[in-house]
C-alpha cells in the first residue's frame, strides 16, 4: 500500500536497513566496513552528510572497537545502531556478551556471510547462529521490506526489555537485491518508537557504574534477570508487530505459517530461503503433497510455544539449515528437536544441510528433497544435500 | 616442480600460476615482482620461505607466490608470522598486507611485533585507503580525503607507521615505492637479510579509489642521506620527512628475539655435563 504515510522506493536490502535506522533516529552510529554490509553504513553516512540524520558517526579501527563504542554510548541513554557481517560479528563476540550483560539495547544489522577459513563472501547463517548464546535477541528477514520493518521493530523490542537486538539478512540474496519497499514517513515511526528513556543511564548528575566485579550470588541473579527479560520477548515482539501492522498494513509475526493447514509435511527454515520454500510448497501442493512452510523470524529467544503450537500433530517436519555446526550438524535442526522433544503428537524431525556455503537450492530441488526425505525415518544427524 | 639450485633461482620460481585479480594499474603487481626478485637474489629455495598475510587487496599476495602461504584473518598477519617463526626459526618468514590490515584492525599487533623484534620482514603495501571494501579512509589517509563513509574526510591525523615502528623497537625501517621495481627489490633484500623485525613500507598506489596517487611517481625521491643506526637521528628524519623519501632509513643493533628453546638446544652439551657424576 502506498499512501500518505509511506512512500514506495526501489531499495536493496542494505539500503532498506539504512532507511530503517535513519527513521529510528539513532544518536550514535559506530561502524567498520565489511563486505557485504558496507552499503548500510555508506547510506547512513549519506543521510548524515545531507543533514537528514542527526547522529554521531564514528569509524573505529575494528569491529571489536565498534561494539566497544556502542555499549557505553547506549548506556548514556541514546539510541545506538551499527551494522556488520561475518568476521566482523565474530570479532565482536566478546563484547556481544558484554552488551547483553550491560543491558544496552543496541540494534545491529548483520549480513549473513560465510565465516573463514576458507574465505568466501557467500550467504550462510553460521556467523549469527554461532552468537545464539550471547544474550542478544535475533531476528531473520527474507526481504528488503521485512528488513526495514524489522529494524524499526527491533528498537521497540530491545528498549522494552533492555536487551540488544540483531537483525539478520542473507548476503546478496537480500543485502544487494533491489525490491520495491514501502518506506514509512518519519511521523509514523516517531509514533511507533517512543523517545528512549532507560531507568538507568550514565549520567554525571547521578553517578552509577556498570560491569563491576560481583559475588557469585549477584552474578547468578543477574543472569536470571537477563533470562527473564528474554522470556518476555515473544510477547513484546508480537505486540510491537501488531501495532506496526495497524500503522503500515504489514506485520510478520514471530513465526509465519504458510499453507500449513492440514499439512503432512512442514518445512522449517529462516532467512532468504523462505521465499524459495514458498514456491516449493506451492509445487508440492500442486502435486498432491500437503506441504507447508514454517518461517522462523524470531530465533532468539526461540519462540518454543509458538513452534509447538504450529507443529504439534504434523507428521513430518523437514528443517533446512543454511548454517553448519561442525560435530553436530544444522543449528536449526538441533533447536527444533529440543523445542519439540517430549510433546504429545511430536512430529518426526528431519534435518537437511541445504545451502551451506551459499549453495543455491532451487524450489524444484527443495520439493524433491522433501519427497525423498519424508519416506524414510528421521536420521539422528543432519544430512548434507545439494 | 623442478626447482633449480639456489644460485639459479629466478623471480619466476617464486610466482604461482594463479593470476592476480588486482585492478589494472594497481601498485601491488610491481610489489609482487620486486618481492619475487628479492627472494630469488637471496637464493632461498621456495620451500624455505613462508608468506603470511591478513585481509585486504594486498593480502591476496600469498596466493600469487610459489612458497608456503597463509591467507590469515583481518589484522592478524603479524601474530601468525610470529607463531610460525618461533616454531620454525629456519624459515624465511615474510608478513604482508595493507595499511588497513596492518595499522587499523591490526595496529596493536604492529606495535608489539616491533617490540618483540622477531626476525621477520613486514611488507606493508600502503595506498592510504581501504580498497577491498571499495574506498574508505584508512589510518594513513589524509584527514581531508572525501569518501562515502567519511564525507569531507575523517579530520583525524594520519598514523605514522615508520615513527611508531622506530619508537616500538623495529630493527630495520625502510620506505619503498612500488613503481621502482629494482629499488624496492633491493630494499626488500636488505630487509630480509637484516636480523630482527624489518618494516618495509611500500607506497603502492590504488588507481581505482585513489587515482591521484598516480602522481606519486613524480613525488618520490631517493632519501638524501644514507641509513642511520642512531634512533634519535632516525626519529628526527622520520618526524620531519614528507612521506616521499625512499630508501632504508634506519638500521638498528637490537638483538632479535630468540625462542628460549633454541638456547636450550645449543647448551645441551653443557647441560649433560651438569649430570656427570
Amino acid at each position: 500500500m502506498s499512501d500518505a504515510r509511506q512512500q514506495r522506493m526501489l531499495l536493496t536490502g542494505n539500503h532498506a536497513v539504512a532507511w530503517a535506522a535513519r527513521l529510528a533516529r539513532p544518536k550514535v552510529v559506530p561502524g567498520y566496513p565489511i563486505t557485504p554490509q558496507t552499503p548500510i553504513l555508506e547510506k547512513l553516512t549519506e543521510f548524515h552528510a545531507s543533514g537528514e540524520l542527526d547522529a554521531e558517526l564514528i569509524t573505529p579501527e575494528s569491529e571489536h572497537s565498534v561494539m566497544a563504542a556502542c555499549i557505553p554510548a547506549s548506556l548514556t541513554g541514546v539510541r545506538v545502531f551499527t551494522a556488520t557481517a561475518s568476521q566482523g560479528l565474530l570479532l565482536m563476540h566478546e563484547l556481544l556478551h558484554y552488551a547483553s550483560g550491560a543491558r544496552a539495547p543496541i540494534v545491529m544489522a548483520n549480513v549473513n556471510r560465510t565465516p573463514a577459513s576458507p574465505w568466501g563472501f557467500w550467504p550462510d547463517q553460521t556467523d549469527s547462529v554461532a552468537q545464539r548464546d550471547t544474550g542478544w535477541i535475533q531476528f531473520y528477514s527474507e526481504s528488503a521490506q521485512e528488513s526495514l520493518d524489522t529494524v524499526i521493530q527491533a528498537f521497540r523490542v530491545a528498549e522494552a526489555v533492555l536487551v540488544p537486538t540483531m537483525v539478520n539478512h542473507d548476503a546478496f540474496y537480500v543485502s544487494h537485491a533491489v525490491e520495491p519497499v514501502e518506506v514509512p514517513h518519519q511521523d509514523v515511526v516517531d509514533g511507533f518508537l517512543p523517545a528512549y528513556s532507560p531507568p538507568h543511564r550514565i549520567d554525571p548528575q547521578n553517578p552509577e557504574s556498570w560491569g563491576n566485579v560481583v559475588t557469585q550470588e549477584m552474578y547468578n541473579r543477574h543472569r536470571r534477570d537477563l533470562g527473564e527479560a528474554l522470556a518476555r520477548v515473544p510477547e513484546v515482539a508480537l505486540q510491537a508487530d501488531r501495532e506496526w501492522g495497524a500503522l503500515t498494513g504489514r506485520s510478520w509475526g514471530i513465526v509465519e505459517r504458510y499453507r500449513c493447514e492440514g499439512a503432512a509435511t512442514v518445512i522449517v527454515t529462516m532467512g532468504s530461503m523462505c521465499g524459495t520454500v514458498r514456491d516449493a510448497v506451492d509445487a508440492l501442493r500442486q502435486s498432491g503433497h500437503a506441504a507447508g512452510l514454517l518461517k522462523i523470524r524470531l530465533f532468539r529467544p526461540l519462540p518454543v510455544e509458538a513452534l509447538r503450537a504450529a507443529l504439534v500433530g504434523v507428521p513430518d517436519v523437514v528443517v533446512l539449515d543454511r548454517n553448519y555446526s561442525p560435530g553436530h550438524g544444522g543449528v536449526l535442526h538441533q533447536e527444533l528437536r529440543a523445542a519439540l522433544y517430549g510433546i504429545d503428537k511430536a512430529p518426526r524431525i528431519h534435518g537437511l544441510l541445504a545451502g551451506v556455503g551459499g549453495m543455491n537450492v532451487s524450489a524444484e530441488r527443495i520439493a524433491d528433497l522433501v519427497r525423498e526425505t519424508v519416506v524414510g525415518a528421521p536420521r539422528a544427524e543432519s544430512v548434507w544435500v545439494k | 616442480m623442478n626447482v633449480p639450485s639456489p644460485a639459479m633461482l629466478s623471480a619466476k620460481n617464486f610466482k604461482s600460476d594463479t593470476k592476480p585479480i588486482w585492478c589494472p594499474g594497481c601498485g601491488d603487481y610491481a610489489v609482487l615482482t620486486s618481492l619475487t626478485r628479492a627472494l630469488a637474489s637471496l637464493g632461498r629455495p621456495p620451500e624455505e620461505v613462508a608468506m603470511i598475510s591478513g585481509i585486504g587487496c594486498s593480502s591476496r599476495i600469498p596466493a600469487y607466490m610459489n612458497c608456503y602461504g597463509f591467507h590469515g584473518v583481518h589484522g592478524r598477519a603479524l601474530p601468525l608470522a610470529t607463531g610460525l617463526k618461533v616454531a620454525r626459526p629456519d624459515l624465511t618468514v615474510i608478513a604482508a598486507g595493507g595499511d588497513g590490515d596492518g595499522y587499523s584492525i591490526g595496529g596493536n599487533h604492529f606495535m608489539h611485533a616491533c617490540r618483540r623484534n622477531v626476525d621477520l620482514t613486514y611488507i606493508v603495501m600502503d595506498n592510504h585507503v581501504y580498497g577491498m571494501t571499495k574506498g574508505q579512509s584508512s589510518p594513513t589517509t589524509e584527514p581531508d580525503w572525501d569518501n562515502a563513509l567519511t564525507p569531507g574526510g575523517t579530520g583525524v591525523r594520519p598514523f605514522q607507521p615508520l615513527v611508531v615502528a622506530l619508537a616500538s623497537g623495529a630493527n630495520f625501517v625502510a620506505r619503498a615505492f612500488s613503481g621502482d621495481i629494482v629499488g624496492t627489490a633491493d630494499i626488500m633484500t636488505q630487509a630480509i637479510k637484516s636480523p630482527g623485525f624489518s618494516l618495509v613500507e611500500v607506497l603502492s598506489p590504488c588507481v581505482t579509489f585513489r587515482p591521484e596517487q598516480r602522481e606519486w611517481k613524480d613525488l618520490v625521491r631517493p632519501s638524501p642521506v644514507p641509513a642511520t643506526d642512531d634512533p634519535a637521528r632516525a626519529a628526527r628524519r622520520l618526524m620531519t620527512d614528507d612521506g616521499f623519501n625512499i630508501g632504508v632509513l634506519y638500521t638498528g643493533q637490537r638483538q632479535p628475539y630468540r625462542p628460549k628453546g633454541s638456547e636450550t638446544e645449543k647448551s645441551l652439551d653443557a647441560l649433560c655435563q651438569e649430570f656427570v657424576i
